[in-house]
């Protein structure tokens, strides 16, 4: 049993077979072969055994004539690697005792002695493990097993376990088989994080290297609530996680009952709490779990998920499905929020040393109008369908927003002139994350007709972390002081100038974060489908004038981890249901 | 046929400890010896015969190992180890190169 230790991005407890990708993506599934195949598979074995052999004797003799004996002597390493006598007793003795097939045991093998290597203090043999990995890969290769078999060919529940998983992959997942997913790189509140969430995936990011030692294992624990991934576990441990997995399923079920109840406080405010989604079908768990509307429509996943870049009718499609759905519910759409970097289709910008600080989001839509206009387009001509209201996101300067005020205008005139059904009328709001924005806001509410605040991308501008470093993912809290008073302070601009304001980033499902929200004077929140219902309870369980002592109370705390404790102090007091040990 | 195997105790002297290329050449050299050769540190022998054992050992300049032999030609087994021990496995490398070539 192995307990390893990450960033929980996605709630949730997942127990099945780990399915290993590795950097390139290829999976190396446990898998088994009859008795009497065992001495074939083991002769499979031995030809692709002889077949790297005389590649790396080749790359010997070549590496050797140009590049010296010294160097050329890797290759010799290697070769004696490979024929080593204990890797073959122990290959021979899991495929011919054990029916292991050969790219399974070439894989479980070849991971111990890397693992065995990684762990030496010495990191010239340290280093050695890729000379190991780099044999494995040559036997898997001349076995046939790493062609890439994409996770779209699933037939079994398994968890994922990969040094990364970019969002698009992520969305890709297919929900019917993975349970779960972990992941070496990643912090909390990046794309693939989001997209988890979305997914109700259970999933722990940013664990740091630790795929080495594991081959294709029998048996994953995702623990989305507290950040576990925990391989092989023994019986004690799996069977408290059952448990646990079966109890969430009851508060599941019990929290359930409370979609038709409005989310109110008990001294009878009411709260607005709407969802975010990245899927159109994701308006399907919202009305499920009762949500009052689409605080937040991404509307990423379009340019991400999909072979092409979107066509107007595209989003059109997107947009009128989930409006119509909601079925005269308000939805806010948010125009693309994506860095240069992550436009697949056609990067539109060459590398960029610090994209987070470079052109992405409403800086990109301004700089490629011919990427902007369908999708403002597509909006106008949705809104037909009901409450569609669009948002801008990272608006920095008065004459971003203004810009694409005035884009809005045009394009709406162009469907005048073309006689094309829309509204032109629909609410304009902008994302409240750059803490200039914050600091400017008097001037940006007169130009507005809602403002929303974004914890994850404010919390990463106020604090200089990139939230997907994993270096420096620790460092990135919304809950750090620094970013309250900033929330503080929008709310305090919006109310004094009656214009609503929400909160529709991570930081509004936390259901602690959530009250504190609450008592800064917070009365819209949006937060994923799936965590709707944890909110509610919170929100139904407690009265305005609580909040507003814990409010207090925070903000008189000086760190994020001292916020966090006390939050979770009071939730555990006011609203001890929500804590599952 | 000697039964008991003979044991002898060795030092890492070359300044990288066994890394590749030195276990590389210990392992050809082990390898022209008919006898079961087992070398480790505080208990744990492992296969002389096996490079990736032997790197495992993570043995760094200083580390004193024991080897033990049982076999027909353990003693001579021994002697050829030790010696490539004590040149720091610097002149071993052409004795690793014949070996290589002997077989």
């Amino acid at each position: 049993m192995v307990e390893l230790q990450g960033i929980p991005v996605s709630p949730g407890v997942a127990i099945g077979p780990a399915l290993v990708l590795d950097a390139d993506g290829y999976r190396i599934p446990r898998c088994l072969v009859a008795a009497e195949d065992a001495e074939s598979e083991y002769a499979r074995l031995r030809t692709a055994v002889d077949a790297v052999s005389a590649h790396l004797e080749t790359s010997r003799l070549e590496t050797t004539a140009v590049a010296g004996e010294e160097t050329g002597d890797i290759f010799a390493a290697q070769l004696q690697m490979l024929h080593d006598p204990r890797l073959h007793s122990e290959l021979r003795r899991r495929i011919k005792d054990q029916l292991q097939s050969a790219p399974y045991a070439v894989t479980r093998v070849l991971h111990h002695y890397a693992s065995a290597l990684r762990r030496l203090s010495n990191p010239v043999l340290a280093d050695r493990a890729e000379d190991v990995l780099d044999i494995e890969k040559q036997l898997l290769m001349q076995l046939g097993a790493v062609a890439k078999q994409p996770l779209s060919e699933l037939s079994e529940p398994v968890i994922v376990l990969s040094h990364v998983l970019t969002p698009s992959e992520t969305a890709n997942l297919d929900r019917r088989y993975v349970r779960g997913f972990c992941t070496e790189t990643g912090g909390a509140g990046g794309h693939t994080s989001i997209v988890a969430k979305g997914l109700e995936i259970p999933a722990v990011v940013g664990i740091g290297a630790f795929m080495d030692g594991i081959g294709a294992a029998s048996q994953v624990i995702v623990d989305g609530d507290r950040g576990k991934v925990i391989i092989d576990p023994d019986k004690a441990t799996l069977e408290s996680y059952e448990q646990r997995a079966q109890r969430r399923r009851s508060l599941t079920a019990r929290l359930a009952e409370l979609r038709d109840l409005p989310a109110e406080t008990v001294d009878g405010t009411r709260i607005r709490l709407s969802a975010n989604i990245e899927f159109p079908y994701e308006t399907a768990a919202a009305l499920e779990r009762g949500a009052d509307g689409i605080g937040l429509y991404r509307t990423e996943f379009l340019y991400l998920s999909s072979q092409q870049e979107p066509s107007e009718e595209d989003h059109y499609e997107a947009y009128s499905q989930v409006v119509r759905e909601m079925n005269g519910r308000p939805v806010v759409i948010r125009t693309l929020d994506l860095g240069a970097d992550k436009m697949g289709h056609r990067p539109l910008a060459e590398h960029e040393h610090n994209p987070f600080l470079g052109l992405r989001s409403i800086r990109l839509s301004l700089r490629n109008l011919d990427v902007f206009r369908p999708q403002l387009r597509a909006v106008l001509r949705a809104a037909v369908h009901g409450d569609i209201r669009l948002m801008f996101p990272l608006i920095t300067t008065i004459g971003e927003l203004r810009q694409a005020r005035m884009l809005l205008n045009v394009v709406a005139e162009d469907l005048k002139d073309s006689g094309i059904a829309h509204r032109s009328d629909i609410p304009v709001g902008m994302m409240v994350e750059v803490p200039a924005a914050v600091v400017m806001l008097e001037h940006f509410v007169r130009e507005v007709d809602f403002l929303s605040i974004g914890t994850n991308d404010l919390a990463q501008y106020t604090l200089a972390v990139d939230r997907s470093n994993e270096y420096v993912a620790d460092l990135y809290q919304s809950s750090d002081p620094a970013v309250l008073r900033l929330i503080k302070q929008s709310v305090t601009v919006a109310d004094k100038n009656e214009i609503p304001i929400s909160v529709c980033g991570e930081m509004s499902s936390n259901p602690g974060r959530a009250l504190l929200l609450l008592g800064l004077g917070v009365r819209h929140l949006s937060v994923p489908p799936s965590l709707l219902p944890r909110v509610k309870k919170a929100i139904r369980s407690v009265s305005i004038q609580q909040c507003k002592e814990i409010a207090q109370r925070v903000m008189t705390l000086e760190a994020a981890r001292d916020v966090d404790l006390y939050l979770l102090d009071r939730l555990g007091d006011l609203v001890p249901e929500l804590i599952v040990k | 046929m000697n039964n008991s195997p003979l044991t002898r105790t060795v030092v890492v002297k070359n300044p990288q400890g066994l890394h590749a290329r030195p276990a590389d050449t210990l392992v050809r050299l082990a390898s022209r010896f008919e006898s079961a050769i087992m070398i480790g540190k505080g208990g744990e022998l492992v296969d002389c015969k096996s490079i990736l054992s032997l790197l495992t050992l993570g043995a760094a300049q200083g580390t004193e190992l024991l080897i033990s032999a049982e076999g027909d030609d353990a003693d001579s087994a021994l002697h050829s180890i030790e010696e490539l021990f004590e040149a720091g496995f610097d002149e071993a490398n052409e004795l690793g190169a014949e070996a290589a070539s002997d077989s």
